[in-house]
């Protein structure tokens, strides 16, 4: 066969431009998953705040994720949360179509140092921040009608009904200690709606709920005069300082409530800064999406994209009142900043946690 | 009030909603005549849908799974001795051997009714419960319901076989076994090993199945016969089941009260209301002779409480958001994705009331429709009862295990049914009432969680309550009614383990070994409650104590020879008339080498082996047929792993290799 070096030539270039279009057309970011499958896993069973979190946020994922993979939401249950966040840590995929979902019950036993956790949040990639809140409320008939009065709380005992001493309500335990409430913490309950439950048998006499559990149930009692909101735990704004929640713009938070109470702002110690790193975790970054760090830049930026997208699409924005409430939702570099905030605890803080949890609780770390 | 009540019956009538409905239904059936599987995974598998769904259809079709699974899984309790959930492990007890004496017909058509009377009687109490339920449940503190506990613990009195203090050992190795993970009061981790499994405890569905069905599928599999053996036939007792369940109509009315009572119960759930159903009619009856030999009234109370409780269970999770099961917390999860947020506005007439009684009617048509569709599949489905058993026993096995490993979708999920299922065969074996196991190990968590915060929210005079009193006066009788023997009766409670020969001296060795091993397994608890806590340590040191004293009665008397007691008992002592050689080990052994495929291979190239090895030694049919049945078995698991987007557990293999969908 006789080939011409200008054939050979066209050939090498056509060849060497096939080889390398995909290289350069992912620079441009034309990443696509098209006819792909993306596994959401999360670490909890059916049925919950982090399956339903997921579940909702599934189908608006897939519309805006490049080429419109099928998206799946894969519930890993087993070992309190952390088994599914150790297994996905474990064999990480790099090619972007495993994703995870993380929440609180993930960030707590890892700032504790929990010998159990097997992950480590410098190896996730955050790409969306789901911030939730709650307020705090007492009996309506205790003569106090808000924080200004808090220093007559001192003088009764609380009850309050607990879902464990690493749960959640670990973040409730240090501001009541830092108020100088009298609590007393039963625990053993197994969510908040029995805690919720507890207060109108009338069992317990401080309670919190999430935000759309506190509209939903707590709202008519305050309306009835049957309770009253000290306030709320507050939003974290971009800098990282604590603000009022904007579900709730008229109830005090943590913050301005001690101010209320004492005419000055908490002394720095470390008390306050475990509290702020456990209350950052646990509320305003109580949920995330996160990818492995392997994953490559181009990739882990559609989904930012993507989510950013998702976070603005008028669909989600007409329905998301039930599942999400009324906070922002953090994406791109609103993300990062809380995910930093959220899974960051300085030493002395942690070895302080570590110390009041051993010696308050018998909880061994 | 009874306008919302009307045009929610409206509403529901429409092409769409019966749709929904019926969908629900048809899902329900099938997953519940699944064994195993119940409410969780038939909402699981709609979950993906509901997203964007219109409220009412959702809800609709949602209930309709919830409604009808605890009337489809009564199949597999009466034809298979499977439970079908854990809805309806009392009926096996009396349930299965009707079917074995070629009765299948008479019991399930006496469940059926039994459960659609329950079903729309529970739905009728909801109608007029909901709107004065909220007064009601918070009347309810942790005091009662820690009373309530005890109340449901006491059933092990009725079920407790020839020797009461065997049940009480019994009774207290299941709640040894449920203590098992973090302790209510502090968190505590007890008698976990160190094993992330553990923490959360040995899941309930696990322990029901390894008790009852892997025992069951031993012993048949040892018959070498189909289950109805020679009997061939469902029995022509259609008409004789549908008039034993109107002999009983006081009884199905006090059932489904009983239910739906319980069920409403907010964190007590369901998980116990068949055994109490069961104790029920066992207390209430002149002639106890017949139960757990094939009474038909010991299938019909379980069988209208379970279908009531599943309308009571909606009640907190409606009004109060707070689910009273596995099945219910995934319908709030479900709720919320609707947009509907369960509160106090579902029982407002001006505001949600309107959802709740499409609830309550979805509940009353998916009882009816789903009765009727059993009725007419039951010919179909109990013609399984007449082949071979060795072609059945590897689905079974299957499924069983699909079951299982919902629990944390792991390998350990295969080993605790491995091992839960060795506990099982020895407590049939031995006499041991399983039932009190599991009554123990269901109420462990919860009476030790309540018995702690009554004393932390009203100290020891929670004791006084009024409705506590009650509860324990109501108690009291219970275990009264119980134990009193009838002139001319012999024992008084439920023989639940069959009967035994008497053991030789040489022979009584296995026995003393269990007994032995049980003692030293509540020696352990004991032990385990000295390194925590004061807090977490009374309950197992308690309990253990108990337990050690009551296996001691057993043990002693055996040891020092004393073979006339009520303590001897030893199924395997005669020889069977058809046996497979090595019994009960070899047929564990099947079992235990799937696990150790799968431990090996995955979940998926061990279930292929097994199906071919299994079929080729113990069926011993044709390659051909081999291929075909394995190639069904392959068909289904993929369907449902697909639906429910699943991983199956993987093995070693997984381990070094990236091995493509299923394999992986």
């Amino acid at each position: 066969m006789n080939i011409s070096r200008r054939e050979i030539l066209g050939w090498t270039v056509a060849a060497g431009s096939v080889a390398v279009l995909p290289g350069w057309a992912a620079a441009q970011g034309a990443v696509s998953f098209a006819g792909k499958t993306v596994e959401w896993t999360i670490p909890f069973g059916e049925g919950g705040g982090s399956d339903a979190w997921a579940r909702f946020f599934a189908p608006y994922l897939a519309k805006h994720l490049p080429g419109n993979p099928t998206v799946l939401v894969r519930n890993v249950p087993g070992g309190g949360g952390l088994s599914g966040v150790n297994a996905f840590a474990q064999r990480p995929q790099d090619d972007g179509l495993a994703i995870l979902g993380v929440s609180g019950s993930n960030q707590f036993p890892y700032l504790l140092g929990d010998r159990r956790v097997q992950y480590d949040y410098k190896d996730f990639t955050p790409v969306l921040v789901s911030p939730t809140g709650g307020v705090v409320y007492i009996p309506g008939d205790y003569g106090v009608a808000d924080m200004s009065q808090g220093k007559a709380l001192l003088e009764r005992e609380f009850v309050f009904a607990n879902t464990g001493a690493t749960s959640l309500d670990l973040v409730l335990m240090l501001a009541y200690d830092l108020l100088g409430l009298k609590v007393r913490h039963v625990f053993g309950m197994s969510s908040r709606g029995e805690t919720r439950l507890a207060f109108e048998r009338g069992e317990a006499n401080i309670d919190y709920q999430t935000s759309s559990s506190y509209l939903a149930n707590i709202v008519p009692l305050v309306e009835a005069g049957k309770a009253v909101p000290l306030f709320s735990l507050g939003a974290l704004d971009a800098d990282g300082n604590v603000v009022r929640d904007p579900t709730f713009p008229d109830i005090p938070h943590f913050l301005e409530a001690y101010e209320m109470m004492y005419g000055r702002p908490p002394e720095p110690s470390e008390k306050l800064d475990a509290y702020i790193a456990f209350f950052s975790a646990g509320f305003p970054a109580q949920k995330m999406v996160v990818l492995p760090k392997s994953v490559a830049p181009e990739i882990v930026e559609a989904y930012r994209t993507a989510f950013a997208n998702a976070v603005a699409d008028p669909d989600l924005q007409a329905n998301k009142e039930k599942v999400l409430g009324a906070y922002m939702q953090g994406t791109g570099p609103a993300a990062q900043r809380l995910f930093a905030i959220a899974t960051t605890i300085s030493p002395e803080a942690k070895a302080w946690m570590q110390d009041y949890l051993r010696t308050n609780y018998n909880v061994q770390i | 009030m009874v306008d919302t009540f009307f045009t929610a019956l409206a509403t529901l009538l429409t092409f769409q909603h019966m749709t929904a409905l019926s969908t629900g239904v048809v899902l329900g059936l099938v997953v519940g005549v699944l064994p195993g599987l119940g409410g969780i995974v038939g909402l699981s598998l709609l979950l993906p849908f509901l997203y964007g769904m219109e409220a009412t259809h959702a809800l609709a079709m949602m209930v309709g799974v919830l409604a009808v699974i605890p009337t489809s899984d009564t199949f597999a309790s009466i034809l298979m001795g499977i439970p079908g959930s854990t809805a309806s492990q009392a009926t096996v007890l009396d349930g299965f051997p009707l079917a074995k004496k070629g009765e299948a017909a008479r019991a399930l058509a006496a469940a059926f009714a039994a459960s659609m009377v329950g079903g729309v009687f529970g739905a009728l109490v909801l109608t007029a419960f909901v709107v004065i339920a909220r007064p009601v449940i918070l009347s309810f503190g942790t005091s009662e319901l820690f009373a309530l506990t005890i109340f449901g613990l006491s059933m092990v009195g009725v079920l407790a076989g020839t020797s009461l203090t065997k049940g009480i050992a019994t009774a207290a190795l299941g709640l040894v076994f449920g203590m098992v993970g973090d302790a209510p009061a502090t968190g505590e981790y007890r008698m976990e090993f160190g094993s992330l499994y553990l923490i959360d405890g040995v899941p309930l569905v696990i322990v029901a199945l390894g008790l009852f069905a892997v025992p069951e599928i031993v012993d048949l599999l040892r018959s070498q016969s189909s289950i109805a053996g020679s009997t061939h036939t469902l029995g022509k007792g259609w008409r004789q089941g549908l008039r034993d369940t109107w002999a009983c109509r006081w009884l199905v009315l006090r059932c489904s009260g009983l239910g739906t009572l319980i069920g409403a119960m907010p964190g007590l759930g369901g998980s116990v209301v068949d055994w109490i159903a069961y104790g029920h009619v066992v207390q209430m009856s002149k002639d106890r002779s017949e139960f757990g030999k094939g009474d038909i009234r010991g299938v019909i109370a379980p069988e209208s409480a379970n279908n009531a409780c599943a309308g009571g269970t909606l009640i907190p999770t409606l009004l109060f958001g707070i689910p009273g099961s596995g099945a219910t917390a995934v319908f709030l999860s479900a709720l919320i994705l609707i947009g509907v947020q369960p509160g106090p506005s579902m029982a407002d007439p001006a505001r949600d009331l309107d959802l709740t009684y499409t609830v309550v009617w979805s509940l009353a048509v998916a009882s009816v429709l789903g009765t009727a569709l059993c009725i007419a599949l039951a010919p179909y489905i109990a013609r399984l009862t007449t082949i071979p058993y060795a072609l059945i026993a590897p689905f079974m096995i299957m499924i069983v295990s699909f079951a299982a490993f919902q629990a944390t979708r792991s390998l350990q999920d295969m080993i605790a049914l491995l091992v839960m299922g060795a506990i099982g065969i020895f407590l049939r074996r031995f006499g041991w009432p399983r039932p009190a196991f599991l009554i123990g190990f269901a109420l462990a968590t919860q009476s030790e969680r309540y018995l702690y915060q009554a004393v932390q929210f009203s100290g020891w005079g929670f004791m006084g309550r009024p409705l506590v009193l009650l509860i324990i006066a109501v108690t009291v009788l219970s275990i009264w009614l119980s134990v009193r023997k009838r002139p001319g009766e012999a024992v008084a409670a439920v023989h639940t383990e069959g009967s035994s020969a008497l053991a030789g001296p040489g022979q009584v060795w296995p026995q003393v070994a269990f007994a032995a091993a049980t003692t030293a397994a509540f020696a352990f608890a004991v032990v385990s409650g000295l390194s925590v806590s004061l807090l977490a340590a009374i309950f197992p040191i308690a309990i253990g104590l108990v337990g050690m004293v009551a296996s001691g009665f057993v043990l002693l008397p055996l040891l020092r020879g004393r073979l006339t007691t009520s303590a001897n008992f030893d199924a395997e002592l005669a020889p069977r008339e058809n046996d497979v050689r090595g019994g009960a080990w070899a047929m564990l052994g099947w079992l235990a080498a799937f696990v150790a495929a799968i431990a090996l291979l995955g979940f998926f190239a061990a279930l292929i082996v097994f199906f071919v090895v299994f079929l080729r030694v113990m069926a011993r049919i044709s390659w051909a047929r081999i291929a075909l049945l394995t190639g069904v078995a392959c068909a289904f698991m993929l369907m449902l792993i697909r639906a429910l987007n699943l991983v199956l557990p993987g093995g070693l293999l997984q381990a070094y290799f990236d091995l493509p969908w299923p394999f992986r």
